[in-house]
Parts: C-alpha cells; structure tokens; sequence
C-alpha cells in the first residue's frame, strides 16, 4: 500500500492506503473525496477528475501524456502541475504523494 | 403548427440502451421514435469514448463504443426506428386520452403510449467556463454555438479553445467579423493540422491575434461584452471584444426532464424494479439515468431494464391482450418480424 493524500477544496485532507496499479481518481472516488466528479469513469474523456500536483511532488509524478493534455484544454484554470487524476497510477515512488482538488470540474 | 407524430413509443436518448429498447419492443409489434441531443447514435459511447474498449459487455470479451453502437443499429434495423437528432426534449403532459405528448425544442410533438427516459447522464450541453459573471452575457453576447454567422459580422470576436471548433469558427468568422481574436491555454492544438496551419498563418498576415492564456474576466454591461481580461504566462492582458465564443466541450445535464415532477433520487429518476417505471405512470426510466436500490451503471443492467420495461409498456398499449413470452431462437413469429424467416 502507498499512502496518498487528496485535499479538497474546502482544506479537508483525506489521507488514503492506495493500492499500487490503482489511479489516484479510483481512490478519490472509494473515499468520496468532493470535487472529482469522474464522469466518463477513468477513460481520460472528459476532464472531470482534475487535480493540481503538489509543487513538491510534480516531478516525480511526471507530465501528461498528448492525449491528456488535449483533455486538460477542457479543464478550468489549469497550471502547470496540472493533471487528470485517471491517469496517475499509484505506484511506489509515489509514497506520500499530496494533491489538490480544484475549485470546481466544470 | 405541426401536426403530431403518432407512435407507440418515445424514446428520449439514443445511447446503447436507448437503442436495444427498439430491439425489445420491436419484439412486441412497438413502433419507436428516438431524441437525441447528439447528431448521431451512441450516446456517451459514440461521444466520449468510441475508440475505447469496453470489456462487460457478455460475449464481446472487447469491443469498441463504436463497435457496439454499429452492432446495435444493425441489431434494430428490422424495426425502423425513426431517430430525431440536434434535438432536446422540451414539454411533456398526459392528454385526455390516456397518451402522452412530448415536444422538442425544434416544435415537433410526439404522441405515444409510453415515454422511456434512456437519456444516461442527461443531455450534453455545452460548458460553461468558469468567468465570474458569464451567465450575464449568455445568449446576448456570449454564446455556445454558431446559428447564423451574420450575427458575427463587424464584431469583436473572442473566440476560446483549442479545438476543431475554435479553429473552424476561427477561420470562417475571420471575413465576417471586424476582427478575431483566439485564445488557448497553450500553443498546441487538438485540432486538424491543417486548420491549425492556416490560422498561424492568418495571424503572420495580421489578420487575426492568438493569446495563449486563460480567460479570467470579463468586463461589458446588461449583458453586453465589451472586454475579456487573459491571464497568460507573462500576465494578464486586456482584450476588446464585443461578441465571445467559447468552446471548451461538452457536459451532462438532467435538462428539462428534471422539471416533469418526476421522483428523484441525487439527480436520478427512481423507478420500480419490476417494470422501471418512474413516480409518473407509462413514464419508464432506463439505464444510467435511473436509479433503484442496487442500481449499478453498467451497459449490461440497461439492457435487462429495458427488457422489462418492454412488458409493462405491452400491456398498457394493448390492454387485455395476452402477453406470449417467446424466444428469438424458436419463435417464427420473433423470427419473422427479424426479417430472417
């Protein structure tokens, strides 16, 4: 298990044992974490798991691929360490990992 | 005014559930009309993800959402849906007569016996970007879509997005407007090459302008644009422009349905497990747009729901009739109107 942790808007941290393999979006979703909506439920199609990387963290968990990044265009304030949460995959090196939900999806 | 469209079934959504309840009912000799928001058939499936594979669907260890939306039309075929797309249902009533009637926002009025709400996770509509204060100037000098390009003509045009909309609206309204202005959060585009060529080279002339940033005010008055601030990479910027366009995808809602007084449950219509009828009688819900104890989104429970709620419409179209449960595989009667004997 990696410990991750996912701050809603309102400042709420919800620290959860993510499976490795698992996204960061499933977990948001398992533990009700408000403000990722996931609509298209993990196919990377609709830009509503949104979060912001933490600054600390952004470089070990990478940039969005092409087709992310062409999501991301339907995302609101986007930023740099911006990314789709159904597309991090929990993985060792992600051990206490901490991301921010947006304000709002869409 | 239009005279009505007489049928046995409305159905709203032409999703694959939408669709395989023209397969079931079509067993029973029921005549379907399909809405869809959408210009073509597949719902979420032809929408949001036709190249992606789906894995639950029993005996398709893997098919695509366009996969299945083209095995379904083949599958209904025999029963000639009639489908009305670029069109959302507006009004609903129950007339005097027990039927019920259903208009779009194009006018057309159905009349049917029953009226099966397939609509998934409501209609796709377009989104919203999140600029304080847009509602404003929604439908006044902000606007969705293109109906008319005259409405562009010697305006200042601020156009968002990063699209094949963008780009396209970008290239056409560039000889109409007074001038376009495009905005995108980064220099990239989804869009087709070519269009993307055309308009780098549109702004090497001066015909146009591209800021790369995000739109992150607006200024104008009773609804009239008459300036968008753009937060970019070396700050903000001030745009003039008296018209804007912004292209940022599609969206789910319930839309109108959510006002027919129909029981609800978090923004899905409850049924009954017996027959997915909603609180209002021959009013039936089906698929993701539904919901009961259990209820799971899943392609395959639509499908056993509107197989369900195929009997229950049967009996309230031909009242008294005895209900023949048959097979597909035995039947010559099923296998006739399949158009395979």
């Amino acid at each position: 298990m990696t410990k991750i942790t996912l701050v809603a808007f309102d400042g709420t941290r919800f620290d959860v044992d993510a499976e490795n393999g698992s996204t960061v979006m499933e977990n948001a979703i398992r533990n009700s974490v408000p403000g990722i909506e996931a609509e298209c439920g993990g196919a990377c199609a609709c830009a509503t798991c949104h979060v912001y990387v933490d600054d600390v963290w952004a470089e070990t968990v990478g940039a969005p691929e092409a087709m992310e990044e062409d999501m991301l265009d339907f995302a609101f304030d986007v930023r740099p360490t911006s990314r789709l949460s159904c597309q991090i995959k929990v993985r060792d090196e992600l051990d206490g990992l901490v991301v921010h939900v947006p304000e709002r999806q869409a | 005014m239009t005279s009505p469209i007489e049928t046995d079934v409305v159905i709203i959504g032409a999703g694959p559930v939408g669709l395989f309840a023209v397969f079931e009912l079509g067993l029973y000799d029921l005549k379907c009309h399909l809405i869809d928001i959408l210009d073509r058939p597949g719902g979420q499936c032809a929408e949001l993800y036709p190249e992606k594979p789906i894995y639950d669907i029993p005996a398709w260890p893997e098919i695509s959402g366009q996969e299945l939306t083209s095995k379904l039309m083949e599958q209904i075929a025999p029963f000639s849906p009639q489908f009305h797309f670029n069109r959302m249902v507006t009004g609903f009533r129950k007339l005097e007569n027990g039927r019920f009637e259903v208009e779009t926002d194009e006018g057309e009025l159905f009349h049917a016996h029953a009226v099966v709400i397939a609509a998934g996770g409501g209609s796709f509509q377009p989104k919203r970007p999140p600029v304080p204060g847009i509602e404003a100037y929604e439908g006044k000098s902000v606007f969705y879509s293109v109906r008319r390009m005259e409405e562009f003509r010697d305006k200042d045009l601020l156009i968002v997005g990063g699209g094949d909309s963008a780009l396209d609206w970008t290239l056409n309204l560039q000889p109409v407007a007074k001038s376009v202005t495009l905005v995108h959060r980064r220099p990239e585009f989804r869009a087709a090459p070519d269009s993307v060529n055309k308009m780098f080279a549109m702004r090497e002339e001066g015909k146009i302008k591209f800021e790369v940033g995000q739109v992150t005010g607006l200024k104008g008055e009773n609804g009239q644009l008459e300036g968008a601030t753009i937060k970019g990479p070396d700050g903000e910027v001030e745009v003039a422009c008296n018209r804007m366009l912004p292209f940022f995808g599609l969206t789910m809602k319930l839309g109108p349905i959510a006002d027919w007084g129909l029981n609800q449950h978090e923004n899905l219509i409850k049924v009954d497990t017996e027959k997915f009828e909603t609180s209002i009688p021959g009013v039936f819900a089906i698929g993701d747009i539904n919901w009961y104890p259990g209820k799971l989104k899943l392609i395959l429970s639509g499908f056993h729901e509107a197989a369900l709620m195929t009997q229950a419409v049967k009996r309230l179209a031909h009242p008294g009739e005895k209900m023949v449960f048959q097979y597909t595989t035995s039947s010559t009667s099923l296998q006739k109107k399949l158009g395979v004997q």
